[in-house]
């Protein structure tokens, strides 16, 4: 409130804001719209067009009020550096090859010369090794071993993510036998182990499972008691997402911990699952659970989506209004015309996704239904 | 994270949860698989029946069953009762002998053993010694005499099993009280028949297999008299009055043997071979008796020429002039005849013949002229042909069952009118509240209509789909088969025929619907008929179309069996379902899944392929939708034969072999050519000695769309729901593949008055891809009240509420891996239960279920029956999707029980124990069908004659008397409480309470 009053004052002209662009040496000055800045896309054709660079992948980015050097990559921080600009908003562009991701950041309050003088003269930055962060939309989970924390050191709990990728789980699991220390002694007790490797496939490549690794829990589910076609269902059911907590068949890599288990270390592993049992909880975050919940709904517009998840109480409320308006035609559950229902459904379709999808066949049924 | 976590545990809520569910194996259908051994009871009128797994089943009248297990799991041997004792004695393969006893407890007899025993001979002696042959219960019910392999007859007391030694009745006391005559041949070996005197209990006859019989006094020990024959000994029969004995022996021959203690009998009265003079194969069994009209009648098993007739089973009935072989299509295990008990009685009279063979119980009518069969009201042979599929209606309109009864009295006109000759005890089981039928569809292209409402299976009707087809075989054929002046004179009976003329024909799929009485059957050439039931004999053409489930996709092989060639012109349909439309699906695979809509007059049906909407009031298809992925060969190429699969599997076995070879090659670094050949060789070794060792191993892969059979169709489901917007509602279509893929289409029915005018539309709406991709096994909406969406017609008549239509609707989908629930219209994703994830185990069956809470009586709710491939059974919540119990139902191995299974719509379920068996179980605490029944030895000693359906009134009269939960009134409450628990569950009962007794339940209204 207080700050669009200055502005108003300070750009003497109520609703425009000056924009100075930069690319490479060179310098671009137009005016926006402060109220309607419109979409990042277009701003980005806009940039691409007063640069003179139409075909060329860039990265933008902006300084801030602190200074910082922030990115533009979407609607939302592009309204952001819009709303934000005093007076004038400075964008900074790179080409996408040559980009410097380092010299995003937040926390550049005195790094802002550097991190200025790097964008400006990109030679500058070789003196140190940089690690590359990829943009949000790049973001992927990968496989990892997770868990290290809350697991005794002899296991070890490997996350295989497909998400992404088009690599085969590629591992094989067979039935065995394994000793255990028992309040009997030593006694031999069965148990599911990894017995081969699909060379280049994830649980290869990744190189955290091995062959003749002990599998003990699938997706937190201790597999003792279960038989092999069972621990098989179970390992699919949860292929998209799959956690495997195993006995390494070599304990050499473990990570060391020089925390809790005090000495008797060797024997009391196998214990150890069944003596802490709240600590073997694993950490997900909820979206785990949901990671592969992306079931695909395709609507009679033919373009497939995600299924959202619902929101309750609120298509209650909907259909409800919708209802009072429609009473008199939805009688007998019979479609009374067909053509209404056509163009509601049609209404919400998304032009831009009709192009995306070539390969979806549109519906024809005996010739007498209209299709779209 | 919660997944993890233990569900709190509500304690209301479990106390609700022992209110509903609660787990029994109830009753086992159908025929013993494997029988073994047959015993009878004329004092109690109870018939026995032991099987090889060690299983003993009694059964009185109709609704009296018992049943117990040998925990040794060996095969019952022979059966015997006590004579005029509620107890009976089991003889096992391993020479046990076990006595079992029927208690009363509660008010209910109890069937348990109670001892057991094995027969020690002198130490040293060969087992032989003491193998038991044959047993003897005296008619003092204090001892068993047992018949040995080594000619010995020992003395054993029950109860307690004690040997009394010194009245062992050994072959050489024997030998030494014979005269001198007839010790000159070594004449004993097994003892092979012991008979008590019919009048004087201290005589018993003992038989020798090598032909000697002896009529041995118990009181002197000493020999009355003895005969003896050329021919080895199977058994021996004495006649009512003691004073004729007829013998039977290996060479197919009978003889009879005047008992006269003064005069020795050198040679037989008369000797008989029946079906000489070429050889005959042995006559194992016989029974002579006695009659008011003075002529016997001759019963005995076997004795067919050898050469001719040797592989029949037959037992043949000699009366008055007349001879009739009765040939069964199995093996016979044994036989017994029903005849005047009392013993003062001066004649046999005998009136039923009592066959049990290895597929099924024939009873004979021996006082009607010709020996009808009599049909029996349980242990009916489910298998007499093989079991493809079922299908359980609950509920049944009482309109719709006597039509039902009446298509099948006209199939039952060759059965004797004699009422059920083996009545004995009491069944105090409550009349059954509702009429449930369970329909099976069979191999020969049959479909069973059972009455399945109570302990007794029986059999209502049979419909068969062969008319409708040219099939190779003419059925004038078998007609001719025999003449007037056969020889010998056998009479095929029975109804077991294992064999079936075109597997083409066995039906795969069965919807009925209850209410209208359209009926559809699918089969395994992609055959669809729809049925309509007809009370008058009709002939008609039945229209057929093609329904080509590939359309466009070009370039596809069928490989598979060709399409069944319909009958042309019209055919002749008894009166009952007769089918007046067939769907052929083109490929001709097998139907995978069908749903009839009998209010929009729709049939649906899917395969492998695809799946298609049927009109059959406009005789008209609707669409079909081809689900076949492009890169799925094998749907195409036709079903998954044995041969092929075998072929497949070992060349997958053989790829990975090598598979796991090349990385070994590959990693060697690249050495002379020379040396190639060699390391191949050890490579290849070792892979083969490891490939050898390797234990069983799976692989772990996601499915992809590329995998086989995706397109599989797996389920069809009809509903009027939300599909397009919330404002409206519209008939829909919904079908579900192997590949985790549901489609729903819109359909448009014309109005009623325009129904042949206008043509059905139907138009994709929505496609769901759930991304595990696993089998969807089931659809489901549920309407505003998260209450299943009722049956067609049920609405009209008045039999349940009509669908909550204002609130918003939920789409319920069950893959074999998880529930998932999602809104509708706009489909997103509500709740969802991961099975297999959690449990590693997967869906097999699901079915909507109601469940009745015993304690209050209004109170009901609908949840998901499933049965899992573990054999467990489960029950999840709706609309929630929580698990609220589980139990062990079925083992895991038993693959084809777990194929077999079928849930009812009330918590109860049946699946194949055997070819031949159902067992039922009840989830329900309120719905149980299970056998309640009482037999007492002094009561019902003193019938004799086969009562006139007295049954029922005196079951009820002492339901009244006895215990607390056969109390009659405890017995009505239940049934009204049943009743209006199920009314609860449809809706508000109050309003339709009236209505609803008096329309739709009159069976029980009678009962009140």
């Amino acid at each position: 409130m207080n700050r669009s009053h200055r502005h108003g004052v300070g750009s003497g002209c109520l609703g425009t804001m000056e924009v100075k662009s930069k690319f490479g040496a060179e310098f671009r000055r137009f005016s926006l719209e402060r109220s309607k800045p419109g979409k990042f896309e277009e701003f980005y054709g806009l940039l691409q067009h007063v640069h003179k660079i139409p075909n060329v992948d860039v990265l933008v980015g902006y300084a801030d009020i602190h200074g910082d050097l922030l990115p533009i990559n979407n609607d939302d921080n592009y309204h952001k550096a819009v709303s934000t600009a005093n007076p004038l908003l400075r964008i900074f562009i790179q080409k996408k090859e040559e980009a410097d991701y380092s010299a995003f950041g937040t926390d550049t309050l005195i790094k802002k010369k550097n991190v200025l003088t790097n964008v400006l003269r990109p030679d500058n930055h070789k003196k140190k090794p940089h690690i590359v962060i990829s943009m949000p939309q790049d973001f992927r989970p990968v496989s990892s071993i997770i868990d290290v924390d809350i697991l005794p050191e002899t296991h070890r709990r490997v996350r295989l993510y497909k998400y992404g990728t088009e690599k085969p789980l590629g591992f094989y699991i067979r039935d065995g036998s394994s000793v255990r220390v028992t309040p009997h002694g030593l006694e031999k007790v069965p148990g599911i182990f990894i017995s081969r490797l699909v060379p280049g496939g994830l649980a290869q490549s990744t190189g955290l499972l091995a062959v003749n690794d002990e599998v003990l829990e699938v997706n937190g589910i201790e597999v003792s008691g279960k038989s092999l076609d069972q621990v098989t269902d179970m390992m699919i059911a949860n292929s998209r997402n799959l956690i495997i907590t195993v006995r390494p068949a070599n304990q050499r890599n473990n990570v060391v911990r020089n925390s809790r288990t005090s000495g008797s270390s060797g024997q009391s592993t196998d214990n150890s699952l069944l003596g802490y049992p709240q600590q073997m909880e694993p950490s997900f975050e909820p979206e785990d659970e949901d990671s592969d919940e992306d079931d695909i709904v395709i609507e009679d517009n033919g373009v497939p989506q995600q299924i959202p998840k619902a929101v309750h109480n609120t298509e209650s409320l909907e259909s409800l209004t919708q209802m009072e308006l429609n009473l008199e035609s939805g009688q007998n559950g019979f479609i009374p015309s067909n053509e209404v229902s056509l163009t509601l459904a049609a209404s919400g379709t998304d032009t831009e996704f009709e192009t995306r999808v070539p390969n979806q066949k549109l519906l024809e049924e005996d010739g007498t239904i209209i299709t779209l | 994270m919660r997944r993890f976590l233990r569900s709190g545990h509500d304690p209301a809520r479990e106390r609700l949860k022992r209110d509903l569910f609660q787990f029994n194996k109830t009753v086992e259908h159908g025929f013993p698989h494997q029988p073994s051994a047959l015993g009878y009871s004329p004092s109690l009128r109870i018939l026995a029946i032991g099987t090889r797994s060690g299983a003993v089943k009694l059964y009185g009248a109709p609704g009296v069953e018992f049943m117990g297990l040998h925990r040794e799991n060996n095969a019952v041997v022979q059966i015997y009762f006590l004579p005029g004792q509620c107890q009976l004695v089991t003889l096992l393969d391993d020479n046990s002998l076990h006595l079992w006893s029927l208690k009363v407890k509660g008010g209910v007899s109890e069937l348990q053993e109670d001892e057991s025993f094995t027969l020690r001979g002198p130490p040293g002696a060969a087992p032989s010694a003491t193998q038991i042959t044959v047993v003897l219960p005296h008619s003092s019910s204090k001892t068993l005499y047992l018949g040995t392999e080594s000619g010995s007859v020992f003395v054993v007391q029950v109860p307690g099993f004690r040997t009394l030694e010194d009245r062992t009745i050994s072959s050489d006391t024997v030998l030494q009280r014979l005269p001198e005559e007839a010790r000159q041949r070594r004449v004993f070996e097994m003892v092979e028949a012991l008979q008590e005197h019919p009048r004087d209990p201290s005589q018993v006859l003992i038989g020798y297999s090598r032909g000697l019989i002896v009529i041995w006094d118990l009181r002197g020990s000493r020999v009355l008299c003895h005969f003896l024959s050329s021919q080895q000994l199977d058994s021996a029969c004495w006649q009512r009055d003691g004073r004729l004995i007829v013998s039977c022996h290996s060479d197919g021959s009978y003889c009879q043997w005047p008992v006269n203690p003064d005069t020795q009998q050198l040679e037989p009265l008369r000797s008989c071979v029946p079906y000489g003079p070429f050889p005959c194969k042995a006559i194992t069994k016989i029974f002579w008796l006695t009659t008011k009209q003075g002529l016997p009648f001759t019963i005995f098993q076997g004795g067919m020429p050898r050469a001719s007739y040797g592989d029949r089973h037959c037992i043949s009935v000699v009366h008055n002039g007349q001879q009739t072989a009765f040939d069964f299509t199995s093996r016979v295990i044994d036989f017994t005849v029903l005849s005047e008990v009392d013993p003062a009685a001066a004649f046999d009279d005998p009136y039923a013949l009592v066959v049990l063979a290895e597929e099924e119980l024939v009873v004979l009518d021996l006082r009607t002229d010709g020996w009808p069969p009599v049909q029996p009201p349980y242990l009916a042979s489910l298998h007499c042909s093989a079991i493809t599929c079922s299908h359980h209606v609950s509920n049944i309109p009482l309109k719709l069952w006597e039509r039902i009864i009446a298509a099948g009295s006209w199939q039952n006109t060759h059965f004797s009118t004699m009422e059920w000759p083996i009545d004995g005890g009491i069944s105090l089981a409550p009349t059954p509240p509702q009429r449930d039928l369970l329909l099976t569809g069979h191999e020969d292209g049959t479909v069973r209509f059972w009455d399945a409402s109570g302990v007794c299976l029986r059999l209502l009707y049979k419909l068969s789909t062969v008319p409708v087809f040219l099939t190779d075989t003419d059925p004038s054929e078998h007609l001719n088969a025999q003449g007037e002046d056969e020889w010998p004179p056998l009479r095929k009976v029975g109804s077991f025929d294992p064999y079936s003329d075109d597997p083409r024909l066995g039906i795969q799929k069965i919807f009925l619907c209850k209410y209208s009485g359209y009926l559809a059957v699918a089969g395994t050439a992609g055959q669809v008929l729809v049925l309509e039931l007809n009370d008058e004999e009709a002939e008609h053409v039945v229209e057929q179309v093609e329904a080509d489930l590939l359309q466009d996709q070009e370039g596809y092989r069928w490989k598979g069996h060709e399409r069944l060639c319909a009958r042309p012109g019209p055919v002749r349909f008894e009166p009952g379902f007769q089918p007046f439309v067939l769907v052929q699906c083109q490929p001709p695979a097998v139907v995978t899944s069908l749903a009839l809509h009998s209010e929009w007059r729709l049939v649906a049906f899917g395969t492998s392929h695809g799946f298609g909407l049927f009109d059959h009031q406009q005789r008209r298809q609707v669409f079909v939708k081809c689900t076949l992925h492009p890169s799925d060969q094998l749907a195409l190429e036709g079903p998954l034969s044995r041969v092929k699969s075998l072929k497949k599997s070992l060349r997958q076995s053989f790829r990975r072999m090598r598979r796991s070879r090349v990385p070994s090659q590959k990693r060697r670094p690249a050495g002379s050519p020379g040396e190639v050949p060699e390391r191949s060789c050890r490579t290849e070794r070792l892979g083969l000695q490891n490939m050898e060792l390797a234990p069983v191993q799976r692989k772990i892969e996601a499915r992809t769309a590329e995998d086989s059979f995706t397109g599989f169709v797996r389920t069809l489901y009809f509903a009027d729901t939300y599909l397009r917007d919330s404002s409206r509602h519209c008939p829909s279509l919904w079908a579900g593949t192997n590949g985790g893929t549901v489609y729903a289409f819109a359909l448009r029915v014309p109005p009623a008055e325009r129904r042949m005018d206008e043509p059905v539309r139907a138009e994709q709406v929505k496609e769901i891809q759930l991304m595990h991709r696993a089998p969807v096994v089931g659809i489901l909406v549920l309407d505003g009240h998260s209450v299943p969406l009722p049956e067609p017609l049920e609405v009209a008549h008045d039999l349940s509420k009509s669908p909550d239509m204002q609130g918003s609707h939920q789409l319920l989908v069950v893959s074999e891996e998880q529930f998932k629930a999602f809104t509708l219209p706009k489909v997103s994703a509500k709740l969802k239960l991961k099975l297999t994830a959690l449990e590693g185990s997967r869906v097999r069956r699901v079915s909507v279920a109601h469940f009745s809470s015993c304690r209050a009586e209004d109170y009901g709710e609908h949840h998901l029956a499933v049965l899992t491939n573990l054999g467990d059974i489960q029950v999840v919540s709706l609309p929630l999707l929580k698990p609220q119990v589980r139990y062990g139902c079925i083992r895991r191995e038993d693959v084809s029980g777990i194929a077999s299974c079928v849930f009812t719509k009330h918590g109860q379920g049946f699946y194949l124990i055997s070819p031949s068996e159902f067992e039922r179980f009840s989830l329900s605490t309120k719905w149980l069908v299970e056998p309640r029944c009482l037999v007492d030895s002094a009561e019902t000693k003193n019938h004799s004659r086969p009562r006139n359906g007295s049954g029922p009134e005196k079951a009820l009269g002492r339901a009244r008397n006895s215990g607390s939960q056969s109390d009659g009134e405890g017995v009505l409450k239940e049934i009204q409480s049943t009743l209006e628990g199920d009314r609860r569950s449809y809706g508000d009962w109050r309003s339709q309470q009236v209505a609803m007794s008096q329309v739709s339940r009159p069976g029980v209204q009678a009962v009140r």
